[in-house]
């Protein structure tokens, strides 16, 4: 460490190796410790995918029992859903919340620690159900009753594992909202944090909202299947259908929990690369808001199938529909910082702007989703798959790629090399579009999404679709080997880094102190604001 | 073959984007969805090309837009950037106007939901039940009750045999319907959840234990229309395939006719047997 901040004794007290990483309380190496879990998950969950798209390489079954395919498809997806995305983004918190504010640390520094050492234990217990008898949970990430209560001897333990993720967040939430409210330096008023800080308190809100929801469903499913209740259950009175009102109450805004601290790093980076400051501010955290309040009401778009009244159908499809007005002045707004900007192109912006249009492209297929009538076809079909794929891998992993490479230099104090940047960039994009992209004219063509095999005019696109699945998880290696060297060496960045870069996290040093700010800065100067104003 | 795939994936990426040449609509028809054979599937297929063009139009603007910025606002071409954050009038303008599109969309959108729920009217019944994993088929108005099962060999799933063209979406025994009556299916489960799909008639909906869900149809064409179960519901979730063929009237009341025939026949000798175990517990009483 370079730095000569007052604090630097400090540093000589943290004991040191493995015990450093698993006393800490440092809001850097935490976000550390999850960007890390996060990254190995991925390669577990790209893992899975790429037998699951083996599988469907021809028709025929091949390589895997159709059980085990679907406990492939289950897994895969909770575990990029709760040990991807939402690790990385509580990572990027960690890393970025205090700097940004002016801040030290997070305002609980302990818990902090906690939520994070709870994720390994509770990873390794859901991937340890695979080897249980009647192998891992095999009824989809839903786990809609009945069919998730036949699972074998795994189902407690997924269940507990999905406690303790939500426990996780819950306090990594709590953490943000205590943060971002009570350690902003004096002077980064709330309509003056960056949009990152902002998506995510909001973020944090919907998180506390929904997590204990889940919490409940699933703790009804364990009482159903091993204490007799019959929450679920219709030959003891109960009601199938509730547990998907319960899981898409939490569904629906989880789906916003997976993207708005995206539209957050976006918003930091298309500015920087743009050299011109962010369009509509203040629409956009309104946008933000407006987005979070209507998650919680447009949750029974995931459920038009089921037999819902006439009234209800309507009110989801419009509710859902509205969605699309915030997020359709998001999309508006970066167009509108990137217009008459004076644009560069490195990696972080280039990975910014396939958010941007892949994004939207998967914003189309919701609102085509949207549409009642129509989604009685869509539903259940890869056109469905196609759509989240759009809005969680270009959509949600671009922009935690992009967060990556725009804010390494800023963590590690060295450049990582732009060439392979960029070759990640090409790479991951065409190899993302040949995945998903084939898959909304299977899934118009009729083909069921969660089978293991398929009728045979489906074979051209999935062949093509399994072609690029492989593709974009090669690309992914570059970029495990990109960071791993940066971190060991590179280039000097300078504390700037880009030279567009806005913000507090910039004023500090590449590498920063390991407590941002122990003196508050002055934002006012810091932003270039007048102070009067 | 190699080649076709390419050219059939370039024009249809193509396509999405841009609706040109006649010859790339040809080729990708058979990935849109069906238009189907009843009025409902006509206009839901009207829906979806509606919505979907007005997407094209948005993403042409959009990405236009984009496309120009990019090419004429880089650094490299020595510009400098513009200073301006804010516009209420532009921003009150791109959230009233998609709202005015959204309402454009609703209506025709409300107006095919209204029609797909009226079940009212119904001249014949089929009450459809989900198994782990295969169909239950009973005529409510008759006493036709059979079970549907897939009927690709297992050789062909296994690779072991050529796979016939109906690979995974064919079956022992079809549902049969008339054409152009309006007909009213019951849905339920015995089980897990399954959903009873048929693209070309656009119907869709799940089976749930303990529930009867409905839905109708008029099919306008004979034929044999070809789905899948839509609800995760299990191991062989993948091999339930739901076909219905569709004859005309006059064929149809002959089918149902002759199945009664033969339920007759094989109901008398279940009868038959009845009375012999009757008489043979009697016997034993007696005695
Ligand atoms: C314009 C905004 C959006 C609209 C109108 C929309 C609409 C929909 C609808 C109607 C469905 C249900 C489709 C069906 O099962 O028949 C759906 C599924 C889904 N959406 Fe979106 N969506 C939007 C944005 C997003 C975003 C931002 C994400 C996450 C980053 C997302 C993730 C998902 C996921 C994961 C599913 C599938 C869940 C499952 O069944 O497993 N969507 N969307
Ligand atoms: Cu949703
Ligand atoms: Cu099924």
């Amino acid at each position: 460490m370079s730095t000569t901040t007052a604090d630097d004794h400090h540093d000589e007290h943290h004991p040191s190796g493995m015990m450093r990483w698993i006393t800490t309380t440092n809001h850097k190496d935490i976000g550390t410790l999850y960007l890390w879990f996060s990254f190995i998950m991925f390669f577990i969950g790209g893992f899975m995918a790429l037998i699951i798209r083996t599988e469907l390489f021809q028709p025929g079954m091949q390589f895997v029992d159709p059980q085990f395919f679907n406990s492939m498809t289950t897994m895969h997806a909770i575990i990029m859903i709760f040990g991807v995305v939402m690790p990385a983004f509580t990572g990027l918190a960690n890393w970025l919340i205090p700097m940004m504010i002016g801040g030290t640390d997070m305002a609980l520094p302990r818990m902090n620690n906690w939520s994070f050492w709870i994720l390994p234990f509770a990873f390794t217990m859901m991937l340890s159900t695979l080897f249980m008898d009647g192998g891992g949970p095999a009824g989809g990430w839903t786990l809609y009753p009945p069919l998730s209560l036949q699972t074998g001897d795994a189902l407690p333990f997924v269940i507990f594992a999905i406690h303790f993720m939500g426990m996780s967040s819950i306090m990594g939430a709590i953490n943000v909202v205590a943060t971002i409210l009570n350690m902003r330096a004096p002077g980064m008023t709330l309509m003056r944090m960056p949009l990152f800080v902002w998506t995510w308190l909001i973020t944090a809100y919907l998180l506390i909202a929904v997590m204990p929801v889940l919490a409940g469903g699933v703790t009804m499913l364990l009482t159903d299947k091993f204490f007799e209740t019959s929450f679920f259950n219709a030959a003891g009175g109960g009601d199938p259908v509730l547990f998907q009102h319960i899981f898409w109450f939490f569904g629906h805004p989880e789906v916003y929990i997976l993207i708005l601290p995206s539209f957050g790093v976006v918003s930091s980076i298309i500015p920087t690369f743009a050299r011109k400051p962010l369009f509509g501010y203040s629409s956009m955290v309104y946008a933000t808001a407006s987005i979070a309040f209507l998650s919680f009401i447009v949750w029974a778009h995931h459920m038009f199938t089921v037999g819902m009244p006439l009234a209800g159908q309507l009110f989801f499809m419009f509710a859902t529909m509205l969605i699309a007005v915030p997020t359709g002045v998001k999309v508006f707004n970066w167009i509108s910082t990137m217009w008459r900007g004076s644009m560069t192109f490195e990696t972080p912006m280039l990975f910014s702007i396939a958010f941007i249009i892949l994004f939207t492209i998967g914003g189309f297929s919701g609102l085509m989703l949207a549409i009642t009538p129509a989604d009685y076809q869509y539903h259940d079909t890869y056109f469905v798959v196609a759509h989240f794929h759009y809005v969680l891998v270009p959509g949600s992993i671009f922009a935690i790629i992009a967060a990556v490479y725009y804010w390494l230099p800023k963590w590690t104090g060295h450049m990582y090399n732009e060439f392979w940047g960029k070759t990640h960039f090409w790479l991951s994009t065409i190899f993302v579009n040949v995945t998903f992209f084939p898959m909304h004219f299977v899934g118009l063509a009729g083909m069921p999404r969660r089978i293991p095999d398929y009728a045979l005019q489906f074979s051209d696109y999935n062949q093509i679709a399994t072609i690029g699945a492989f593709g974009f998880g090669f690309a992914q290696l570059i970029f495990l080997w990109l960071v791993i060297a940066t971190i060991r060496g590179g280039a000097k960045a300078t504390d700037r880094v880009w030279e567009g870069a806005e913000g507090l996290e910039w004023t500090l040093t590449s590498p920063p102190p390991y407590h941002s700010f122990t003196t508050p800065p002055n934002v006012e100067a810091e932003l270039g604001l007048a102070s009067h104003k | 073959m190699k080649q076709k795939y390419l050219i059939r994936s370039a024009s249809s990426l193509l396509g999405f984007m841009v609706i040109t040449s006649q010859n790339v609509w040809a080729d990708i028809q058979p990935y849109n969805m069906t238009e189907g054979v009843s009025d409902i599937s006509n206009q839901v297929f009207g829906l979806h090309m509606l919505i979907f063009y007005i997407c094209c139009v948005i993403g042409v603007l959009v990405f236009g837009a984009m496309a120009i910025s990019i090419y004429r606002d880089r650094k490299s071409k020595g510009v400098t950037a513009a200073k301006f954050h804010e516009s209420t009038s532009l921003e009150f303008l791109w959230t009233a106007v998609p709202f005015i599109i959204l309402i454009g969309i609703s209506i025709p959108s409300a107006k095919v939901l209204i029609a797909m729920e009226d079940t009212s009217g119904a001249e014949m019944t089929v009450k459809v039940t989900g198994y782990q994993w295969m169909w239950r088929y009973e005529y409510v108005d008759s006493d036709i009750d059979f079970y549907s099962i897939l009927k690709t060999p297992r050789d062909e799933i296994y690779n072991k045999a050529e796979k016939n063209e109906n690979y995974l979406l064919e079956v022992d025994n079809e549902l049969v319907l008339p054409t152009n009556r309006k007909i009213r299916i019951l849905l339920t489960s015995s089980d897990v959840l399954h959903a009873w799909w048929v693209p070309a008639l656009a119907l869709k909906k799940d089976a749930i234990p303990g529930y009867i869900n409905q839905m109708w149809t008029v099919i306008d064409e004979p034929g044999v229309y070809r789905g899948q179960c839509a609800e995760l519901c299990g191991r062989d979730h993948g091999f339930m395939p739901v076909v219905v063929r569709a004859l005309p009237p006059e064929e149809y009341d002959q089918w149902v006719l002759d199945q009664e025939k033969k339920n007759m026949a094989s109901s008398s000798k279940v009868n038959d047997k009845k009375v012999v175990e009757v008489t043979d517990s009697q016997v034993a009483l007696n005695n």
